[in-house]
């Protein structure tokens, strides 16, 4: 699956980072701890986490993940949307709480939904 | 054939935080190392630079590339580390709370350093500074 399917099946928005619209996802890591994603994570996974700042770039580049998914209507700041262009990494956001986004989330790459 | 490389950090910088990693991440793509071991250095390495810009007020990165291993030394000017074994338990941190707001400090940077790291060396002088000495083999 891709960034872009996930906009269109879970209806999210797209901040910045158009040029990783075709970068895969295998899962997803939900955290606001970024050593714990850093740590954990999995390359192919999105992001979930209320964090609106550049280094969520810094460690989604370095972990190879292919976008992040902000929650509860957060917005990226200026940093986050300008690194988000140059690693080419899409910042999507959403409306919905973590727990419904991942649930959503969760269904869609099992196939369920 | 031995590549050196020196990057400096500057204490409090979060907007650079990072940036030293992500240059060896891509030098040693560049040089065909496993990407498993890519992504323990990485994350090691990451940790290490962020103590640095979190806790010191400067630093300096030298790696040091050979056939079969990266060696990484971190030096720091800064407050050091008190107790380095305290420092090494998992949840532990003395970081602000403007850090931990950020999503850091949340005491697991040198649990992640140890766990992909073949080789770590703490050395720490309060009021002084802290070296923090790693290698990968690959």
């Amino acid at each position: 699956m891709k960034v872009s399917d996930l906009i269109i099946a879970l209806n999210l928005h797209l901040f910045c980072g158009d040029d990783g619209l075709d970068n895969e996802v295998s899962g997803a890591y939900v955290s606001d701890l970024l050593s714990d994603v850093m740590g954990f994570a999995k390359e192919g996974e999105v992001w979930i986490t209320l964090q609106t700042h550049q280094n969520v770039l810094a460690v989604a580049s370095l972990r190879d993940l292919p976008a992040v998914i902000l929650v509860k209507g957060l917005e990226p700041d200026a940093e986050m949307r300008q690194h988000s262009e140059r690693e080419g990494i899409p910042v999507l956001g959403t409306s919905m709480p973590t727990f419904e986004l991942a649930g959503r989330l969760y269904m869609l790459l099992k196939g369920m939904e | 054939m031995v590549i050196e490389q020196t990057y400096f950090i500057r204490g409090g910088d979060f907007s650079h935080a990072g940036d030293a990693s992500s240059k060896v991440k891509k030098l040693l793509k560049q040089l065909g190392v496993d990407a498993r071991k890519i992504k323990n250095i990485v994350i090691a390495l990451y940790e290490a630079e962020v103590n640095i810009v979190a806790h010191a007020w400067e630093g300096m990165i030298r790696i040091s590339i050979e056939a079969d291993r990266i060696s990484c030394t971190l030096e720091d000017k800064g407050p050091g580390i008190e107790d380095i074994g305290q420092a090494m338990v998992e949840g532990y941190s003395t970081a602000s709370k403007e850090v931990r707001e950020m999503g850091f400090g949340a005491g697991m940077g040198l649990s992640n350093i140890k766990r992909n790291t073949d080789v770590l060396e703490i050395t720490s002088e309060v009021g002084v500074g802290t070296k923090v000495y790693m290698v990968n083999y690959f």
